[in-house]
């Protein structure tokens, strides 16, 4: 389930922590960047790799927002709604993201290729509205920008 | 060879005599944001006097680093103002266990957008700090957590610790003085409540971020039930420059009982939202007029929001004069939070504001304390009553009997961060509330739900 380097990487990290079950989260994020989410047999991976109970890891799947428990579409749009981006156009951005897409908010376009959902404040305050797509943060960001990106992105 | 934070006259000082503010202002040098180009690079940073500050105190004892910082009156900058010397000083000189010290990086109280700053253009002075730190506590290990968003600033921090560990500022006999430290980043994963210090540790133990019973606080048990130090980064990225120029020079910038530079971050209906580092005690009305460009399309202010989501709001009113320290704001009955300042203007819906806010602390709240996680939920409700236009003259009154039913009686502050906006709002703004409400009420007197009581008392 994790590649040859990951694992590498797996043993480099365990020397640095108490327990193995500290790796737990790193571990959930080498898993997430290979596969896109965590499903139920990659969960039973992680534990047996980490030696913890399977039911640990579950509740820290379940605890953190950010790893995916179901497959999401190949871009992930993340609109903050929260309050400086509330003040400067956040839900438009956020109602203008799913309008073009014809999904609601949690949902996966057809293709597979976007998801969008609406997220708490991305620390991007000051260069509101923003969305995050993936990794990437695209701040300050109009909604003829937000066409042109979905269009690159289509 | 330049200091670091000895740059060209920053742009305070033209601003500082016309406003007529204390003269110390106009000394006034950045120390974290410093207009240095590429500081981040290690060459760079070096160049400009970059780990001297490390040098130096590992040529002093530890306690002679944490009695500079005492002295310096250096304050957290993650929204609580504790005294940073005090807090290193409870770490037992003595120990058979291993200590550790924990920056906190999560950065995820709304209107908070400061230490991406410190991690895009001065990585070095966060990581000098922390060496210097570790040091001073005795800590063999410093995790840096991360909040999983900030992926890009993670890799851009993990570019400079490797350069450090590259140069011998990090790892096994730190420049021949025998101190050994290493420093590991950790990414979290979407959880606001694991910037709370005992949240924190947990996340990193790689648990669920359920904040933990105090005491024992973290200097007596920590991770693993180790002695840890947990700062905030830009509490930690102050200390390079109070080992450089000493106490006394650092603890006469800003307000004498907050000393220090302060990354200011205005947001809202301001021209120029910006991270800003000034000296601590700046006027409000100065940082949104003079340095954020004034309010969006010349309207006047409704309400401010001075340090983060969860600090009390002021009227548009009430800014005349206010300065941006913590005890300047504990007299306006508010605090100075992590001085993420969010302006609203006057045709603000300042409910729907605070519903939203009231749906954030419902959403994160970790449902340990039935008051949290149930007064949270409720506060939320009752809220978009009122957005609906369904609310009556008595759940204003029910609305802040939750919110004080909360505050005080949780396991962390979340509650009371959740407990204090609403609070406030509703101090300050009762009549748009009793404005928005049903004219015919269906109860004609308030009663408490007996339910509410019990499960408030039933923690
Ligand atoms: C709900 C909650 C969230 C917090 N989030 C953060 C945060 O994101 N960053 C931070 O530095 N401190 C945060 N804190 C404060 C920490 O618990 C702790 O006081 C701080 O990191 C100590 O560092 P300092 O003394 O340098 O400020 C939070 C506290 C609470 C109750
Ligand atoms: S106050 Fe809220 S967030 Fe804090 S421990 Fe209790 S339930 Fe969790
Ligand atoms: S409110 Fe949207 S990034 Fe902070």
């Amino acid at each position: 389930m994790l590649s040859e380097e990951n694992l590498k990487k797996v043993e480099k990290l365990k020397p640095r922590f108490q327990t193995t079950q500290a790796l737990t989260l790193p571990v959930l994020w080498m898993i997430q960047q290979q596969h896109g989410w965590i499903s139920s047999e990659a969960m039973l991976y992680v534990a047996q790799l980490l030696n913890v109970p399977v039911s640990h890891v579950y509740g820290v799947v379940t605890f953190y927002t950010m790893y995916n428990q179901k497959p999401v579409g190949k871009y992930h749009l993340q609109v903050c709604t929260n309050v400086s981006c509330m003040l400067n156009g956040g839900e438009e951005l956020r109602d203008h993201v799913c309008e073009r897409l014809g999904v609601k908010l949690g949902e996966t376009t057809s293709d597979s290729r976007f998801t969008v959902t609406e997220v708490e404040c991305l620390g991007s305050c000051g260069t509101a509205p923003m969305m995050q797509v993936n990794d990437d943060y695209f701040e300050n960001i109009s909604l003829e920008q937000v066409d042109e990106l979905l269009e690159k992105l289509s | 060879m330049q200091m670091v934070g000895q740059t060209s006259p920053s742009v305070s000082s033209v601003h500082v005599v016309c406003h007529n503010i204390e003269i110390k202002m106009i000394e006034f040098e950045k120390i974290i944001l410093t207009e240095i180009p590429n500081l981040h690079k290690i060459d760079i940073y070096e160049q400009y006097g970059g780990y001297t500050a490390l040098r130096k105190a590992l040529g002093m004892t530890p306690d002679a680093v944490i009695d500079e910082v005492k002295k310096s009156n250096l304050r957290g900058r993650g929204g609580a103002c504790f005294p940073a010397g005090l807090k290193w000083s409870f770490m037992p000189k003595q120990s058979a266990k291993p200590k550790y010290l924990c920056a906190n990086g999560d950065e995820s109280e709304p209107g908070t957008f400061k230490d991406r700053q410190i991690f895009e253009l001065n990585p070095h002075v966060f990581i000098e700090g922390a060496l210097i730190e570790a040091f001073a506590i005795g800590a063999q290990m410093v995790y840096v957590y991360i909040r999983g968003e900030y992926k890009k600033w993670i890799d851009l921090l993990q570019v400079a610790i490797d350069d450090a560990y590259e140069k011998g500022y990090i790892g096994q006999n730190i420049l021949g003085s025998g101190f050994s430290t290493d420093m590991q980043v950790y990414r979290g994963a979407g959880a606001y409540i694991c910037g709370e210090e005992s949240s924190l540790m947990n996340s990193i133990e790689g648990g669920r971020g359920y904040p933990r019973v105090k005491p024992p606080f973290p200097a007596q048990s920590g991770m693993w039930g180790c002695p840890t130090t947990v700062n905030n980064i830009e509490t930690i990225s102050n200390v390079p420059a109070i080992m450089n120029r000493g106490w006394e020079w650092y603890s006469k910038i800003g307000a004498p009982k907050h000393p220090g530079p302060l990354l200011y971050g205005i947001s809202g209906h301001v021209n120029k939202p910006a991270v800003l580092e000034l000296p601590t005690g700046v006027l409000l009305t100065d940082l949104i007029y003079d340095y954020c460009g004034g309010v969006k399309n010349g309207k006047n202010i409704k309400a401010v929001i001075p340090g983060g989501s969860s600090t009390m709001w002021l009227r548009g009113e009430e800014l005349e004069g206010v300065r941006m320290d913590a005890d300047s704001l504990k007299i306006v009955g508010t605090s100075i939070g992590t001085a993420g300042v969010i302006v609203m203007d006057e045709d603000t819906d300042v409910i729907k504001v605070l519903t939203r806010i009231a749906h954030f602390y419902h959403h994160e709240s970790c449902g340990q304390c039935t008051p949290c996680r149930e007064g949270t939920g409720w506060m939320e409700k009752i809220l978009k009553r009122f957005l609906a236009g369904e609310g009556t003259m008595q759940d204003i009154d029910l609305l802040l009997d939750v919110a004080n039913n909360i505050e005080g009686n949780t396991i962390c502050a979340l509650g009371d961060a959740a407990a204090w906006p609403v609070q406030s709002v509703i101090k300050k703004f009762r009549g748009e509330f009793e404005k928005r409400a049903k004219k015919s009420p269906t109860v004609s007197q308030y009663v408490k739900p007996p339910h509410l009581v019990e499960t408030m008392l039933n923690v």
